[in-house]
């Protein structure tokens, strides 16, 4: 059957310039929104770094990191963060402690023991758990636990880290269920196999076989949770109670950086140098979220490799 | 269908019933261990039958072969052994299957002691992400064996009927992952011996590796043959005829009807001289 010479025609090799210039274009579009979130993140940096230099000029990182009291109105104004990074690991502690031990849990439970459908209708309101916003969380807790918490353990007021803290587990909780589950799930249903056929229960097998194949995913959902209790705002300032001083105990009264930052960032001279003080809490606050998420990923990243068989 | 066929022999497998005819032959056997009989066993996905009214008696310290073409049934047959059918959810099994004499799908029989005498190799190795010593040392540990010496020679032996051991001497703390492909399938025989089974299910334990490893898999089979029972699915014909001493030919002649058991006798019979003529024209190639 001899080809005709217009089927010839219709497979010339060159692309035509319209569709060469699509190709371009599309691709650059691509690349630029690839490059936009690096972009992006840089610019961040850059600019807390810009905004936060007069502080860095006059008052010295150094002294700023490890300097106790956060005086910033004062005569003689005090920038110390300490107060500041010990109030925020403090609420962070206690948020990890209730959503670690129940976002683990309750992945444990979807993954390897409940039915189908129940996991469908738990999946579902976990996402709707992560959407509530957080303002809503603090109206629970204003409501709930501050009377709570001064009541069961008999203090003058009901606004301490403990509060705020458990207010953030909860509100953490999805963060750690969902990606604890993902961690669960990639484990390759053979070994589950291999483990039963040796004559061990589901339990044992989850916990002797499933969950150490999965730890690693199970630890990047910890420091994930952890990077999304640090960086809240809103719940912390409305729980807290907001007193400046060094912490030694959960019962106290704490403030957050993220709790400084937008709480007073309102009533600062601009250019000034509380305002150029609290980017540097900003940055502080920027680079401790960085190096979570970054540990998180890596180690995501290797459990990936690993199933890679 | 299987559901009512399943409650009915259920009822009598009670302890106090008559025995039946099949339980006294295996009685007689008792000090051979590690003998199947299945009599009338159904499979059920759902609705849907797959297995029909399989019939087979498996001789201790042999090693019976499933062949057939794929789809029918083999691996699900195997599965019925050691019930790991249970963990799929929708599976229902009717009919009768005795280990030594003793019925393994009443109500009493706990799955999970009755793997600890039914070990199972599985179609791609499968080593835990852990030691070698670990993946062997495992099983053992589950029985609650907790003596760091008893689980050394546990682990030790359980390497050498793999015919693994001389390899892997001189470094047992490595990870499992480190070893090539056909090293890892045996140690996934080895971990599966570590429990001292009677029996060893195997579902196409070399179809995943080179003529090299499978070549060593078989010599590791001939060798256990003298102490534990194996039943082993194959898709290749040359390998059954090679290292079984009975051959089961399945077939599921149509996807409406389930699987049956074609014939079942001695290798050399089924390979020279079958009794069925599906039998012979799946042998030689027909089809399949």
């Amino acid at each position: 059957m001899a080809i005709s010479t217009d089927t010839k025609r219709g497979r010339a090799l060159g692309r035509t310039a319209s569709r060469r210039a699509t190709e371009v274009v599309v691709r650059a579009l691509v690349f630029a929104c690839g490059w936009l979130a690096i972009v992006i993140l840089a610019a961040i940096a850059v600019f807390l770094l810009t905004n936060g230099l007069r502080s860095i000029d006059e008052v010295g990182l150094g002294t700023m990191l490890t300097g106790t009291s956060w005086y910033p109105t004062s005569n003689n104004a005090q920038f110390g963060f300490l107060p500041l990074i010990l109030g925020s690991l403090f609420v962070t502690g206690v948020a990890l402690v209730v959503s670690v031990p129940v976002g683990v849990g309750a992945a444990v439970y979807l993954s390897e023991f409940a039915g189908r459908g129940f996991k469908e209708v738990a999946k579902s309101v976990v996402e709707f758990m992560a959407a509530v916003p957080s303002v809503v969380y603090g109206l629970i807790g204003v409501a709930v636990l501050i009377p709570w918490v001064r009541t069961t353990f008999q203090l003058d007021s009901g606004m301490t880290a403990l509060t705020g803290g458990i207010v953030l587990g909860v509100m953490s909780i999805p963060t750690v269920l969902s990606i604890s589950e993902d961690a669960l799930h990639a484990v390759p249903e053979s070994l589950r196999q291999a483990s039963l056929a040796l004559g061990n229960t589901r339990w044992q097998t989850t916990y002797k076989v499933v969950v150490p194949a999965a730890s690693s995913g199970i630890f990047a959902a910890v420091m994930l949770g952890l990077g999304r209790a640090i960086g809240e705002t809103m719940a912390v300032l409305m729980l807290t109670g907001n007193a400046a001083v060094m912490p030694t105990g959960v019962f106290e009264s704490v403030r957050t950086m993220t709790g400084t930052i937008a709480a007073e960032m309102g009533e600062v001279v601009r250019k000034g140098l509380h305002y150029s003080a609290l980017f540097s809490v900003g940055l502080v606050l920027f680079a401790m979220t960085f190096a979570i998420n970054l540990a998180a990923d890596l180690v995501l990243e290797r459990q990936r490799k690993r199933w890679r068989r | 269908m299987v559901n009512a066929l399943n409650v009915e022999l259920r009822t009598t497998a009670m302890p106090s019933l008559v025995m039946t005819e099949r339980e006294n032959d295996t009685v007689v056997a008792a000090d051979a261990s590690g003998s199947f009989t299945l009599s009338e066993v159904s499979v059920a996905y759902g609705r849907d039958l797959v297995i029909e009214g399989v019939d087979m008696y498996v001789a201790p310290r042999s090693v019976t072969a499933l062949i057939g073409p794929s789809g029918c049934g083999k691996s699900t047959l195997l599965r019925c052994l050691n019930r790991m059918n249970d963990e799929l959810g929708n599976v229902k099994v009717g009919g009768r299957i005795t280990l030594d004499g003793q019925d393994i799908m009443g109500r009493d029989t706990d799955p999970v002691e009755l793997r600890m005498r039914v070990g199972q190799v599985f179609q791609r190795p499968n080593p835990f992400p852990m030691s070698i010593y670990d993946n062997v040392a495992y099983g053992p540990r589950t029985q609650g064996i907790r003596k760091h010496s008893e689980l050394d020679d546990l682990v030790e032996d359980s390497l050498r009927r793999s015919a693994l051991y001389e390899e892997v001497k001189k470094n047992l703390k490595k990870h499992a992952f480190e070893l090539s492909g056909g090293q890892q399938q045996r140690l996934c025989i080895a971990r599966a011996l570590a429990t001292m089974p009677e029996v060893l299910l195997m579902d196409e334990p070399a179809s995943a590796l080179d003529p090299i490893s499978t070549q060593q898999i078989e010599d590791t089979i001939a060798e256990l043959k003298s102490s534990v029972t194996i039943v082993i699915v194959t898709h290749n014909m040359q390998q059954a005829a090679r290292i079984s001493d009975q051959t089961a030919f399945m077939l599921r002649e149509s996807m409406e009807e389930p699987a049956h058991l074609i014939e079942m006798s001695e290798t050399k019979k089924i390979f020279t001289n079958p009794d069925d003529k599906r039998t012979e024209s799946y042998i030689t190639g027909r089809f399949g």
